[in-house]
């Protein structure tokens, strides 16, 4: 065990293993300089929080401060490995310019104000929009970075203490579609795969996920797979040049936008060539005949040209795909934050569904997710879901619920689906809501057309309520900020995109006034005097442990039950899997095993939706459709995209991210050796498109689309011709511009409002711009 | 045989929602989903008109089969006027008749499509049958986008 470069060499040396063997213990560790682990005082078990990985570790406490990181050697996410941002993001806590006291706007200024000030106005401010107007002016934007204790406290609150319907985590720019695509095949949510599927895949497919990238030690686990005997063949479908790409057998680079069109092709092949499963298909699926209709229309030929790739690509993707005997599918934000973001994950499903590679060791699918925590955003039922994968058309479900929090049932508000973030944010702009609480993300740099979102946020009829540990842009625009702890400073659970649940414990205490975000909630809920039925405070419970408790209970019997887990267990196990139950203490690694689904009419968490319109299924057409809640195919037409290149913008713009940092920077920015190795934005452009613009490597160039410009310098190469990308990390808080009034450096100003009609996921990947190299002072050559 | 009447009627009704599904885009441009769903749904419609062109040619019937243009510059108004309204709340209403009366003119083209799909069986047009066949289910979609627009959309507008 020893420190290790986690710049340089990102994934670390290699630990070679075989098909079907059990991946080596390799243990990271990252101590602050000059410590030896002789000299930590304290290692307080957690896991990580810059990632959906959910890599088990432990957090070095010396003199009441964080000095460090492990790797948990006995985790069965990571095996002791930790990645970039695990070493080196937990400097963020001790950060000079975290928010220490609550904020309140006077006279146009943010100013120093006590928790009582501050909480006051919020209650003052909730309770005359109640009495104005009711629930509907109010709303929540939470997060994929709380506990899952805080999402229920939440959910409890916005559903059963206030009774609106606008409560959206930010999940739904990062994983919505991954939810949604798993509600349209299976009925529920519920990452069907286990991370250990590696250790048997013969094929693994990446669609859209640069996983190099975005959970860089499930990449090391997959490397040291390829270093090993009779290594897997990878598929890379990603239109830049990504470490995955390089690793792979076969590399596939469409066209922004054109992702539904290849699958519909690859399926196409797969069905015309017969690498069917007919007797999995037969038992365990409905809408077989459906789905081949669909993909007759897509031949190689045609796809060929729709894509911008030659039909002998295609065809080898479809003969890898076909031949394979333990398939394992991954899918990111190439596919869900691009356009039809759901049918082309749904697609992805349906190649694991017809081939009948789910449920086994090495076949299955990974819908993953962006965000540390954003599976329990979506299972406590934060985001556009109700708790518990309930489903909001049933009204069995909605009752469940009113009895668990013993209220009226008519007090939660399932008239049409909980209302979605962008949605949400359109109900802000034409003034009917008026008060919009964000907690721990931050909407000012991550939300497509940012002018756009600045103009609606900074408006004075809306009340901006925003939770914070730093002074976001989006604080920025707040009428009142509340300084919030953050993880190593308060306790909590949280479960990653292969369904591990870690406890995460406090090592030491939030700096200033900050406080748990479960303590301002419900330092909130007391304030507001929610009641149940019988008068008792709603919600009941009090701190961490007694939320949890409450939690399981309202997980009992859904799909992500979670009544065999506890503290305790927790505390003896490093990441267990749910669903865990009395049945299953261990722990579930593979859901669907046995082609049973969580699909029954009266058990699903959704009828599902049209997947070009969105419109949501009714329950009869669902009933009469799938009756006995099999897996569903499902299909859908290619669509042009929205905005396409043209003469005044002739590229295709895409957005992303780098393994450094972690969505707006907010912690990564202020750990030192991440900022030092990512430090400004940038532009990739290829070979060809550089040579013919005279753009060279370090230049800087200004990219424009129709809703603005941004300022970066030049990359050249690793991308396909026609394709610009941008990270999209860069805002604007460490720049004399805090608030961002005058943009030009974030990726979002760029692009366009529009969001899949399935996961209401916006779109980042679907854009025209230009691009024009600038001279040393910035104006155009 | 009046099955070329039932083909004109259907046309001129698709072609009407056609118009109107561009026209509603247009005129809510800051509605993003609508506006872009709207956008989306004109196309079967589009096709559609293709289609029942070339099948009005077997029944004597001559139909342009090219999809209807809304006028340029009245589009920019439209838009124009949504972006100007778009932070007050009234044209709620607005949105609210216009989806409404999509609905209807999609209810009106699905009987339509019934009305043609009977006639094509009870004078065996196998050729007819099939496209009612294919495109009726779709206008059956774009009317449960309207249905569904409005239920999702008219609490928050009604009650605000
Ligand atoms: S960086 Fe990307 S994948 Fe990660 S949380 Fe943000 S949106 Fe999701």
């Amino acid at each position: 065990m020893a420190g290790r470069d986690g710049i340089d060499q990102p994934w670390g040396t290699r630990t070679p293993y075989g098909p079907g063997g059990e991946w080596p213990v390799r243990v990271d560790r990252h101590l602050a300089d000059g410590l030896a682990p002789a000299d930590v005082d304290r290692w307080v078990r957690s896991a990580a929080v810059l990632h959906s990985n959910g890599d088990g570790l432990d957090i070095a406490v010396k003199d009441g401060e964080i000095v460090g990181v492990r790797g948990r050697a006995d985790d069965r996410v990571n095996r002791g490995r930790l990645d970039p941002k695990d070493l080196f993001g937990w400097q963020a806590n001790a950060s000079a310019d975290r928010l220490t006291t609550p904020l309140i706007r006077r006279d146009g200024e943010l100013v120093e104000a006590s928790w009582d000030e501050a909480m006051d106005r919020i209650v003052e401010h909730s309770k005359e929009l109640l009495a104005e107007q009711g629930p509907s002016a109010i709303g929540f934007y939470t997060s994929g970075q709380l506990f899952a204790e805080e999402y229920y406290t939440l959910a409890t609150i916005a559903r059963a203490g206030l009774g609106t319907n606008h409560l959206d985590g930010n999940t739904r720019l990062c994983t919505a579609t991954a939810a949604a695509a798993l509600k349209e095949s299976f009925g529920s949510d519920g990452q069907p795969a286990s991370y250990t599927d590696v250790d048997h895949a013969d094929v693994i497919a990446l669609f859209g996920h640069n996983v190099a990238e975005t959970q860089a030690v499930l990449w090391s686990r997959i490397l040291d797979r390829l270093a090993g005997p009779n290594p897997p063949e990878i598929l890379c479908v990603d239109p830049r040049d990504t470490p995955v790409a390089r690793a792979a057998t076969l590399h596939l680079a469409p066209l922004p936008g054109t992702n539904l069109a290849l699958m519909n092709g690859l399926l196409h092949l797969i069905i015309a060539d017969d690498r069917v499963d007919h007797e999995y298909v037969e038992r365990c699926t409905v809408g077989y005949e459906d789905l081949k209709a669909m993909v007759a229309g897509y031949p190689p030929e045609r796809v060929a040209g729709i894509c911008g790739l030659t039909e002998a690509e295609i065809r080898a993707a479809a003969r890898l795909l076909g031949s394979a005997g333990r398939l394992l599918c991954t899918v990111l934000q190439g596919f869900y934050q691009s356009h039809q973001a759901a049918a082309a994950a749904v697609q992805v499903n349906n190649l694991n569904l017809v081939r009948g590679m789910l449920g086994k060791p090495g076949a299955g699918v990974l819908q993953m997710n962006g965000q540390p925590t954003a599976q329990n955003t979506r299972e406590c039922g934060a985001d556009g879901d109700l708790t518990g994968f309930r489903n909001w058309a049933n009204d069995g479900h909605v009752a469940e619920l009113a009895r668990l929090w013993n209220v009226e049932v008519s007090r939660i508000p399932h008239y049409g689906p909980p209302t979605h973030l962008m949605q949400l944010l359109r109900y802000a702009e034409n003034g009917t809501l008026r008060f919009l609480w964000v907690s721990a993300t931050n909407p000012a740099v991550s939300l497509p057309e940012l002018r756009r979102i600045r103009s609606i946020l900074a408006q004075e009829r809306l009340f901006l309520v925003v939770q914070d540990a730093f002074r976001t842009e989006t604080a920025e625009l707040a009428d009142v900020v509340l300084p919030a702890a953050i993880w190593g400073e308060k306790t909590g659970t949280f479960t990653n995109a292969d369904r591990t649940v870690h406890l995460s414990e406090k090592a030491v205490e939030p700096p200033g006034q900050a406080r748990p975000d479960l303590d301002i909630l419900l330092d909130y809920a007391r304030r507001m005097d929610f009641r149940d039925q019988d008068g008792a405070p709603l919600p009941p419970w009090h701190d961490a442990e007694s939320a949890f408790e409450a939690w399981k209970r309202a997980s009992a019997g859904r799909p992500c039950d979670y009544t065999g887990l506890s503290y305790e267990k927790l505390r003896a196990t490093s990441g267990v899997q749910w669903p865990c139950t009395g049945e299953h203490p261990d722990g579930t690694e593979r859901l669907y095993t046995d082609g049973e689904f969580f699909a029954q009419p009266d058990h699903c968490e959704s009828y599902g939706r049209d997947l070009i319109t969105g419109a949501p299924v009714e329950p009869g057409e669902y009933r009469a459709m799938n009756p006995d809640g099999k897996a569903m195919l499902k299909a859908a037409e290619y669509l042009e995209p929205h905005e396409s290149p043209d003469e005044t913008f002739p590229f295709a713009l895409i957005t992303g991210r780098t393994i450094y940092h972690f969505h707006t920077r907010t912690k990564t920015a202020r750990a030192p050796e991440l900022q030092a190795a990512a430090p400004e934005s940038w532009v990739e452009v290829s070979d060809g498109d550089a040579k013919r613009l005279g753009l060279h490597e370090g230049d800087r160039a200004a990219i424009t689309t129709p809703r603005g410009e941004v300022r970066a310098r030049v990359r050249v190469g690793g991308i396909r011709e026609g394709v610009l990308f941008i990270p999209f990390h860069y805002g604007y808080f460490d720049t004399d511009d805090p608030a961002g009034h005058e943009g030009g450096r974030a990726a979002n100003e760029l692009t366009m409002t529009d969001w899949d009609p399935v996961s209401k996921q916006p779109l980042f990947k679907t854009a025209a711009a230009r691009i024009r190299g600038l001279d040393a002072l910035g104006g155009a050559r | 045989m009046k099955l070329g009447l039932a083909i004109r009627e259907l046309h001129r009704s698709e072609t009407a929602l056609a118009k109107d599904l561009l026209k509603v885009a247009d005129r809510h441009a800051v509605e993003h989903e609508v506006h872009h769903v709207a956008h989306d749904l004109a196309r079967w419609s589009h096709a559609h008109l293709r289609d029942l062109a070339d099948a009005g040619r077997h029944y004597d019937v001559h139909l342009s089969g090219d999809a209807p243009v809304p006028s340029a510059p009245l589009t920019a108004l439209r838009t124009t006027a949504s972006e100007l309204t778009g932070r007050r709340p009234e044209p709620g209403l607005v949105l609210l008749a216009d989806l409404r009366r999509l609905h209807r003119k999609a209810a009106g083209v699905s009987l339509d499509w019934e009305l043609l799909a009977q006639g094509a069986q009870a004078v065996k047009d196998t050729d007819l049958l099939a496209l009612a066949t294919r495109c009726h289910p779709q206008t059956l979609r774009q009317l449960k986008w309207t249905n569904a627009m409005l239920k999702i959309l008219s609490p928050q507008i009604l009650a605000s």
